[in-house]
């Protein structure tokens, strides 16, 4: 019997979610999102270079609610991004990778990075709505 | 490359159910994976309902009781039930862990048990191990010296230096973490995996060891080492309480530490 006709056995389909993995491919995800919204941005900056009117397309779709909601997905990848990355960064010295710390680390990631995604767009639609 | 999904042939089908017998105080479901080689049919899974006083308190307890009691062809490997040998590493309650070690009242509801994810299944609860072993055999888990040992004693190490090797020498070579992780998973056929690369570590901060250099050499790799992306599901996992996240960040420090 070759071991191509054995049956793999199941892997993601029961491992159990815990808060470090769920982070970690969240990590990967808004990375991904990340590389989107630089091409919504490089659209945008290239609309202000070619003239009012095509500014002015541009502004009206990412104005519409469904850019805003994009908008805030992608800031809240952002922060999320840059908090988890930060974690990274306190692993790669070989800090915090006790069960314990990476649990404590992983949800103070999250916390902050949504705290910090409500601070901006509170200082945003305020002071250059 | 990552496969999210499992195969055709391994796609798991509704098995049978088999009642506790009339009376039973304390009954609970126990869901086990079966394949049979021979059947040329795909894996199912079967529920056994046992009576919980008619077995001792652990979840390798019931899979003995149910293979003495219920079904002579659940398959499963077991050998010290304390801990310390590591054949009945397994998947229950959605995480790896030794049978042995797992209290059955520690799962709520139906206690599902599968073999290590993202193996190839031999039979049941057994994986084929042969390639994990091979690469544990590359990683050459013995002591490896240039310089001769003292004529009238063995090689000798400070109490401190000694010291280094606790949270090491512990591994039982279970693989509750290698297979735990999406990583290994994903790229086990060149990525170590936590196990593999805990034993390395092991050896290289062995102050007897004189190849450190050359273990680095091995793992300098993108993938037999840099695959670990610290997802952690590893030091989550191992049943002994060890932490092979932390080792592989030791040796990531290391490659630096020498550029």
């Amino acid at each position: 019997m070759t071991t191509r006709t054995r049956p793999l056995s199941p892997h993601l389909q029961v491992y159990k979610p815990q808060i470090t993995s769920v982070l970690s491919i969240l990590h990967r995800m808004t990375g991904v999102a990340l590389v989107a919204g630089t091409l919504v941005l490089v659209y945008w900056l290239a609309a202000a270079a070619d003239g009012p009117a095509a500014y002015a397309t541009a502004q009206g779709w990412i104005g519409s609610w469904l850019g805003y909601l994009l908008m805030i997905g992608w800031s809240g990848a952002f922060f999320y991004h840059l908090c988890n990355g930060i974690r990274h960064l306190v692993w790669d010295v070989g800090c915090g990778l006790t069960i314990d710390a990476a649990t404590k680390s992983g949800w103070t990631v999250v916390f902050a990075s949504a705290g910090l995604t409500v601070l901006a767009w509170v200082l945003a639609l305020n002071f250059w709505g | 490359m990552a496969e999210f999904t499992l195969p055709a042939n391994s796609k798991i089908k509704p098995g049978k159910t088999v009642k506790a017998p009339a009376g039973a105080k304390r009954p609970k479901n126990f869901a086990i994976y079966r394949w049979e080689p021979d059947s040329g049919e795909n894996p199912r899974l079967d529920t056994f309902e046992i009576d919980l006083d008619k077995c001792g308190p652990m979840v390798l307890d019931a899979l003995i009781h149910i293979k003495n009691d219920l079904d002579s062809s659940v398959t499963f490997r077991r050998s010290c039930r304390e801990g310390i040998c590591g054949s009945c590493a397994m998947n229950i309650d959605g995480t790896n862990t030794l049978a042995c070690l797992k209290p059955i009242e520690e799962v709520k509801g139906d206690v599902k048990i599968y073999p290590l994810p993202h193996m190839p299944v031999v039979k049941d609860l057994v994986p084929d191990l042969t390639q994990v072993y091979a690469q544990y055999t590359s990683i050459e888990p013995w002591l490896k010296t240039q310089t001769p040992p003292p004529p009238d004693r063995e090689r000798l190490q400070s109490e401190d230096d000694r010291k280094k090797l606790d949270g090491m020498y512990e591994c039982i070579l279970c693989f509750c973490c290698s297979t735990s992780c999406p990583s290994y998973w994903w790229n086990g056929d060149r990525y170590l995996g936590p196990a593999i690369l805990l034993a390395a570590y092991r050896w290289i901060a062995d102050s007897r060891d004189e190849m450190a250099g050359e273990r680095l050499d091995e793992l300098e790799d993108p993938f037999r080492l840099y695959r670990c992306h610290t997802i952690m599901n590893c030091t989550k996992t191992c049943p002994k309480g060890l932490n092979p996240a932390k080792a592989i960040a030791e040796i990531k420090k290391l490659m630096i530490a020498r550029h």
